[in-house]
């Protein structure tokens, strides 16, 4: 059953050089999307290490959100590419430890995707609400 | 070349010793790294440049103190350096082929001698058993060739379940499973090496039936294994309940083989938190299990190296808690691998798979 009161936290790493300006995008297009998002900006999706995304489902996070180029349009040639292989790798180990791996997105968004952005801030908090909250918030001994 | 050396009076250790002098004395190698017998009695790796020494080698003996793949990296990572024989088991060299890949380790001046290996015993569990004077290691290979159905039940928890008994890819290899260690040793040489010891070609031995019923036996005790450790995994334990003893000791990290960062994240200042920071913590869940991030600390272990585990288990070994680290390790390690269809230890081309990549794959991971 779906709590209707229940408000997910989704945390996104976001690159510079496109989903971060998409998001700044849907921000000057005024576009609406839920305010369940806390943006962490990083220079590349190749720069985000897992030991944040797994921190951050530790701690209760609801939703992990890692935003990156295209493929094909990295500006450092193949972080994105590589970041596809953390994150299969990653999922891979939280499903085999117990958890859900499903809390955990990769998506390509572009900087002038600004509506692509506020479609899958949308899309996840729907998808967050369904699964309900992180177990983990409560769960003080991990 | 398949060939024999002789075993006079019973006396397989010394034609195993008689062996490795020769590497040494017709200067194959200028040093070895082998088990040595200690005076007191243990068995301990050691580096060996004096032949006479070498009448303490125990190759043979079931202990493993530690992985020596981390010692030979330190052999020969950096020039110049000296032409290293070195005798290892095979998690240790699948150890080492992986340390190669992370510029931890050359195999370029080292000769892998390559010992069949029937299984080891816990370091405290050895010594009691040598005290007692037995040539451990010869009940071992018999059973290990005789009823591989029932393993020795006081066998290492990862030598029990170790499908990886032999390791076929080295230069030299001695083929104890299958030879009648009272009377000969079968050995692989290089063609060059066998002329130049004056050994001479033989037929082979039923090594391979021996390596594959043990290896058949072996898998279906990893099976079940692996079985039992997933259902505390996957089921109300999870990860944080399997290791909710763990008082992130980091031992099991600092035994790894294949663990080899000079500063491990988990000891840099990022995990210098501020006094306050573990109240809010606190303060967020009500309570903050202390020490804290261990989760993080094993998932993240597994994260950096669950791809390259071979499965050695020192990281059992040296819990203080007992954890069954290196089966939690094995069992998601072999979910990981067989995702990127990689083989640690298989040959050094192989290329790791996080530092590779290609365009079109895994499109449904990232949409
Ligand atoms: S893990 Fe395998 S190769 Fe290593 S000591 Fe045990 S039986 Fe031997
Ligand atoms: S050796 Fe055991 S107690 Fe120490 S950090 Fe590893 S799992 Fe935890
Ligand atoms: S620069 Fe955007 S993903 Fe690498």
């Amino acid at each position: 059953m779906t709590d209707t009161t229940f408000e997910p936290r989704i945390i996104a790493f976001l690159c510079n050089w496109c989903t971060y300006t998409g998001a700044d995008l849907a921000g000057t297009s005024r576009l609406q999307y839920p305010p369940n998002v806390r943006i962490i900006r990083l220079m590349c999706s190749g720069a985000v290490d897992p030991i944040y995304v797994l921190k951050a489902d530790l701690a209760g996070a609801d939703g992990i959100l890692i935003g990156g180029c295209h493929p094909g349009d990295c500006h450092y040639q193949e972080g994105n590419y590589k970041a596809r292989r953390r994150v299969v790798a990653l999922k891979e180990i939280l499903k085999n430890a117990g958890f859900d791996d499903s809390r955990v997105w990769l998506r390509w968004i572009s900087a002038s995707e600004g509506s692509r952005f506020a479609d899958t801030i949308r899309e996840m908090t729907a998808a967050m609400k369904e699964l309900g909250p992180n177990p983990l918030k409560k769960e003080w001994a991990v | 070349m398949e060939t024999i050396i002789t075993v006079e009076n019973g006396n397989t250790l010394a034609a195993l010793q008689d062996f490795l002098k020769q590497l040494l004395e017709h200067g194959i190698v200028d040093a070895l790294i082998t088990p040595l017998r200690t005076p007191s009695g243990t068995v301990t790796p050691a580096l060996v440049t004096n032949t006479d020494l070498l009448n303490a080698a125990d190759p043979l003996a079931p202990v493993l103190p530690g992985n020596c793949a981390t010692l030979a990296g330190k052999l020969s990572a950096r020039e110049p350096r000296a032409r290293i024989g070195a005798v290892m088991r095979s998690c240790e060299i699948r150890a080492l082929v992986g340390l190669v890949k992370m510029q931890q380790a050359s195999l370029d001046s080292i000769t892998l001698i390559a010992v069949d290996c029937a299984g080891t015993y816990h370091v405290p569990v050895f010594q009691r058993m040598a005290q007692k004077g037995d040539a451990l290691w010869q009940e071992l290979y018999k059973n290990a060739v005789g009823q591989p159905g029932q393993p020795d039940e006081a066998l290492r928890a990862a030598c029990k379940i170790c499908e990886q008994p032999v390791y076929e890819n080295a230069a030299i290899k001695i083929k104890c499973l299958g030879s009648n260690l009272d009377s000969e040793i079968h050995l692989q040489l290089p063609d060059e090496l066998a002329a130049q010891l004056g050994l001479s070609q033989s037929a082979e031995n039923g090594r391979q039936t021996i390596v594959e019923n043990l290896v058949a036996a072996r898998t279906a005790a990893r099976d079940s294994a692996f079985a039992e450790i997933r259902t505390r995994l996957e089921g109300e334990e999870g990860i944080e309940g399997v290791f909710a003893a763990c008082i992130r000791c980091h031992n099991c990290m600092t035994v790894c083989p294949i663990c080899y960062c000079k500063v491990c994240v988990f000891k840099s200042p990022v995990f210098d938190h501020e006094p306050m920071q573990f109240v809010e913590w606190a303060k967020q869940k009500g309570a903050l299990r202390l020490p804290s991030d261990t989760t993080l600390f094993h998932l993240t272990r597994l994260n950096h190296m669950g791809l390259s585990c071979v499965g050695c288990g020192m990281c059992t070994e040296a819990c203080p808690a007992e954890l069954p680290v290196g089966m939690v390790f094995r069992a998601i390690g072999q979910r990981l691998q067989a995702t990127f269809e990689y083989a640690p230890g298989r040959n050094k081309e192989e290329q790791l798979p996080l530092i590779t990549f290609k365009a079109d794959e895994w499109t449904e991971v990232g949409e």
